[in-house]
């Protein structure tokens, strides 16, 4: 017979296991934020090939075309796409991870389930975007003639990180938006700055030597070099050293997520 | 000993109140962010303090001196244990603020409890509100699989009992409607179909009969006797009085965050209605009442100990503010009668009745109507703000209607049997005469009766 035994501090013990066991509710719920995304939208889905696509477009011609910044023999738009699309995912999936424990104040109230599967719902929903928006960039190497080599299999492994990348800090600020509300209204600014720290207009190459390993300490950096170097043929080496740093910086955000989201995990429903 | 499939031993369940934090709920960032964020530098610090052998100043303890704000704890409950046999149907009832929440939501695992144990043999399933996790968007047939995966059943549970439950929401032919175009009928009949078939060995289910139509709550009540027979065992919170005693064949009476007696289903509910008899309960403190505080009832006493029942009824109250003003507040008074049954909501926002900021407030509530049958009637009063509820004291007083009729005529008791009032009536009658139906009033022959009143 189940048996279950309920005391302070013993959620703790069997959570691992619980979590395999709820990962039917985490289908569902991930199935449920991605029917009800485009719901009620006129041109549903495109919108997930339409944001991205006015990004690159406004960013081909504002950094391409009238600050002619340098490009290693690559269509300006490839490069831009190549950073646009994990960029966008990573503002998309920190955004809404971030709101996602508030947003189901309602189901951490009345039901118990290992709380992690929200934030990761969310963000998965965010990486089946990220998929979709994959197409505009086929669509662009069509246009454009490009050739992308072997090394374009690399990316299913930059693609993790990306989800990384955005899942770390995403579980730390949904945690932290349960008892202190200001994060939301951090978010847009952390959103905004990023964009123009992160390497998505211009080329990792465009920073002075010397403050190289400065730029890197932005998770993004690491993420976006490795898709650019993934799609462009190579032609952009990657910076191994800021590689590092950014993977670092990753895996500490992930520990520092996981660590302070499951220690707050018992006290959502008390304090949401 | 196997028997026994809910053994509660010792349960507490501590919350902290930070004093004199204003918007207790929402706490900003800015507040706290000395303390957390430079918790770890400052563990540092005085660690190297420690090292370098400067331990002076060690007034850094968990509360900063600085700021005047104390923790104080507040035990939603402390000491609670019972055992639930299996098969067994238990009432919970208890006042609000009671802690009968609480402890469904340490039951459920919602919330972790503070110390104490609980142990649960079978499949647990808490229902403590219908329709948890419906979304607007999706279809009926979509939310049936979302709320019945929240709910804990499986995919497979879900499709074989599906059809079971679209027959039971009797909303076969909306099925691929969004939810958000059903009326709230349909809604609470699809949500509470999904619920009514969940299978587990011990239901936990908080007040959810509350919603929806009386014809469908009593098609619910029939499935939980359904369930109740066949065995398994439900803890059932309710204040529906006639509900409890309808399905439970245990009571536990919780008062005060502990069990103040556990035992037959009709002695649990006469201690619990006995409490609402005693005027002004001066055990109950009022910090203990739910309401965010800042202004609490002191006071409420009937101006008279007997009112007819067409007479006007009074009750005489104070209020006295605890913390800092919160602006405009409006009050609410709730007749309810023996069974449980909310008479009527006298809300001072329809008559236009506000009351400001000030240290203390003395009034009075009065009505005439409903005339109220004969006996005694619990009124809760409740202060509230635009969106903020302040205080809520449930049996602030009790109003005893005298058994005398409002009536002038007598007649045997079937006259008055039925209803939860008495209504102030008239019967007018006329007979029709055939052969002058052109003809006007004047034809008619009046005959009027009017119940009038005597005190």
């Amino acid at each position: 017979m189940h048996e279950l035994l309920i005391e302070p501090g013993r959620a703790e013990k069997n959570y691992w296991h619980d979590l395999w066991r709820y990962r039917e509710l985490f289908y569902i719920l991930a199935w449920r934020d991605i029917s009800v995304r485009y719901k009620q939208t006129a041109i549903g889905v495109l919108w997930a090939v339409l944001r991205p696509f006015l990004g690159i477009v406004i960013f081909t011609v504002l950094f391409g075309r009238i600050a002619k910044m340098p490009s290693p023999g690559i269509p300006y738009s490839i490069l831009v796409a190549a950073a646009m699309l994990p960029w966008q995912f990573f503002s998309n999936a920190l955004s809404e991870a971030s709101q996602s424990l508030v947003a189901n104040t309602n189901l951490i109230t009345k039901v118990y389930f290992p709380r992690l599967i929200i934030p990761a719902g969310v963000v998965i929903t965010s990486l089946l975007d990220l998929l979709i928006s994959i197409a505009l960039l086929g669509f662009l190497m069509v246009w454009f003639r490009f050739m992308p080599d072997w090394r374009l299999l690399t990316l299913p492994l930059f693609t993790l990180l990306a989800f990384l990348a955005a899942f770390g800090p995403g579980l730390y600020l949904t945690a932290l938006n349960v008892k202190y509300r200001d994060f939301r209204y951090v978010l847009p600014f952390i959103v905004q700055f990023g964009l123009f720290v992160s390497p998505v207009g211009f080329s990792s190459d465009v920073i002075p030597e010397n403050w190289r390993l400065l730029h890197s300490l932005n998770p993004m950096v690491g993420v976006i070099d490795g898709f650019r170097w993934a799609i462009c043929r190579g032609a952009l080496p990657i910076y191994l050293p800021g590689f590092a740093l950014s993977m670092l910086v990753i895996i500490l955000f992930l520990i520092l997520g996981i660590w302070y989201f499951r220690k707050t995990e018992k006290t959502f429903a008390d304090v949401i | 000993m196997s028997d026994i499939v809910i053994s509660v031993e010792n349960i507490g369940k501590r919350y902290r109140l930070h004093r004199q934090g204003k918007g207790e709920r929402y706490t900003t960032f800015r507040d706290v962010i000395a303390r957390q964020a430079v918790a770890p530098f400052r563990a540092v610090r005085d660690k190297m303090r420690v090292w370098s052998g400067l331990n002076g100043s060690h007034s850094n303890g968990s509360i900063n001196p600085k700021s005047n704000e104390s923790i104080e704890d507040f035990w939603a409950l402390r000491d609670v244990s019972f055992e639930v046999k299996r098969g067994d149907v238990v009432g919970i009832i208890g006042r609000n603020g009671a802690g009968k929440s609480t402890l469904l939501k340490i039951l459920s695992r919602i919330t972790d409890p503070s110390e104490g144990r609980v142990r649960l043999r079978g499949r647990v399933a808490s229902l403590l509100e219908v329709g948890t996790g419906f979304h607007p968007e999706l279809t009926g047939r979509e939310n049936i699989s979302l709320n019945g995966a929240i709910l804990g059943m499986t995919n497979a549970e879900v499709r074989r009992k599906f059809d079971e439950i679209v027959a039971f929401s009797e909303i076969e032919k909306f099925l691929d409607t969004p939810v958000k175009r059903y009326s709230s009928g349909m809604y609470v009949r699809l949500a509470f179909a999904v619920a009514a078939h969940l299978e587990a060995e011990i239901l936990i289910v908080d007040e959810v009969l509350a919603v929806g139509d009386a014809e469908f709550q009593k098609k619910c009540l029939g499935k939980m006797q359904n369930v109740a027979t066949a065995g398994r065992t439900v803890l059932f919170v309710s204040h529906n009085m006639q509900a409890v005693s309808r399905l439970c064949n245990r009571g536990i009476f919780l008062s005060a965050g502990s069990v103040a007696y556990a035992g037959g289903v009709p002695e649990t509910i006469e201690l619990y209605l006995s409490t609402f008899a005693k005027t002004n309960d001066s055990d109950e403190l009022p910090d203990r009442r739910p309401g965010s505080g800042e202004y609490r009832f002191t006071r409420a006493r009937p101006a008279r100990e007997y009112f007819g029942g067409a007479e006007e009824k009074a009750i005489n109250f104070e209020i006295r503010r605890h913390k800092e003003r919160v602006g405009s507040m409006f009050l609410s008074a709730y007749i309810i009668d023996s069974d449980g049954t909310m008479v009527a909501q006298c809300d001072s926002r329809v008559v236009g009745t506000w009351i400001e900021d000030c240290r203390e407030v003395a009034g009075k509530f009065r009505f005439t109507t409903p005339w109220l049958k004969p006996g005694s009637y619990r009124v809760d009063l409740v202060i509230c703000t635009v969106g903020m509820i302040v205080d809520v004291w449930e049996g602030a007083c009790s109003l005893t209607i005298s058994p005398v009729l409002p009536y002038l005529n007598s007649a045997n008791s079937n006259a008055t049997a039925q209803g939860l009032v008495f209504a102030d009536f008239a019967w007018e009658t006329s007979e029709l005469n055939r052969e002058t139906t052109g003809q006007s009033n004047s034809d008619y022959r009046r005959q009027q009766t009017s119940a009038r009143h005597c005190h």
